[in-house]
């Protein structure tokens, strides 16, 4: 990963634009709210099939513009794009994944709603990003593979 | 607790989420992963300008569209026990595990990466798996 990098004043507000864009459709979606996710994922009660059609739609957005981009030989705002270099399954990959897995299955919440729903100001979602962070901080600073 | 199905908001929420992460890939090259692009705002050295951006963006946006949007009560869990365990396990599992339902469930699985493919076929079978056994976590309306 490239280090000390300045981002311009055009990425950054790309980023923001970016960000408020995914956020916006996840309030919009109702995807802030865990108990429409959780009634997804629990399949025993209240099955809400809500998750199904965002995770499609969304799929087939970035799938479509993806697919018009791929001649796109540089990004607009930078000198090449950073895609993942990593192509091979390991066990980090899968071990994170399981772990992921069974935290959102508990509360409903992956990382995107909860840090969206921010703004409402309950206590059992502040503790849930703080301690999503600390999560982040044990896993950057002890990662799984090298 | 029951929730309505709601295709029609769903497949527009969906369409921003999709086109959020384009803008991200078409300016800036980069793959709209939150779990990563938050870690790394926090966390990495170099290169937070842009990461610190998208981020203020998903605090932000939610409260910029309310007034025009008309949007239910959301819920919210009660702080328990269970919720942060559960926050802990999201930040260990989409670190180590290299994204979460964006980088890997949207943007990933639309480029046909396989090692997004298997994460997401993990994340969602566990998530499942203990969302139908569990139910120790409260709501309540915002």
């Amino acid at each position: 990963m490239s280090q000390h990098n300045q981002s311009s004043g055009a990425q950054i507000v790309a980023a923001f634009i970016s960000g408020g864009l995914m956020s916006a459709g996840i309030a919009i979606s109702q995807m802030i709210d865990p108990v429409k996710v959780i009634n997804f994922l629990d399949v025993v009660d209240h099955w809400d099939p809500t998750l199904l059609v965002v995770m499609a739609s969304a799929l087939v957005t970035y799938a479509i513009g993806y697919a018009l981009l791929k001649r796109q030989r540089k990004p607009l705002l930078d000198k090449h794009f950073h895609l993942p270099e990593r192509t091979k399954l390991d066990k980090g990959l899968v071990f994170g994944a399981l772990l992921f897995g069974l935290g959102w299955g508990i509360v409903g919440y992956c990382p995107g709603p909860a840090i969206s729903a921010l703004h409402l100001g309950a206590a059992g979602n502040w503790g849930f990003v703080v301690a999503m962070v600390v999560g982040f901080a044990i896993a950057h600073f002890k990662p799984l593979n090298g | 607790m029951m929730t309505e199905f709601t295709p029609w908001s769903a497949a527009i929420g969906g369409i921003l989420i999709g086109l959020g992460g384009l803008v991200l890939y078409l300016f800036n090259g980069r793959i709209a992963g939150i779990s990563g692009i938050t870690a790394g705002a926090l966390f990495q050295r170099g290169g937070r300008g842009w990461r610190i951006a998208f981020v203020a963006g998903l605090v932000i946006a939610p409260v910029v569209i309310a007034p025009y949007i008309e949007l239910p009560a959301w819920h919210v869990p009660k702080l328990s026990i269970w919720t942060l365990v559960a926050g802990l396990l999201v930040g260990l599992g989409t670190r180590w595990g290299s994204g979460c339902t964006s980088g890997h469930g949207v943007c990933g699985v639309s480029r046909w990466s396989m090692r997004s493919l298997v994460a997401t076929i993990i994340f969602m079978l566990a998530g499942v798996v203990i969302a139908s056994l569990f139910g120790g976590v409260s709501y309540v309306t915002a």
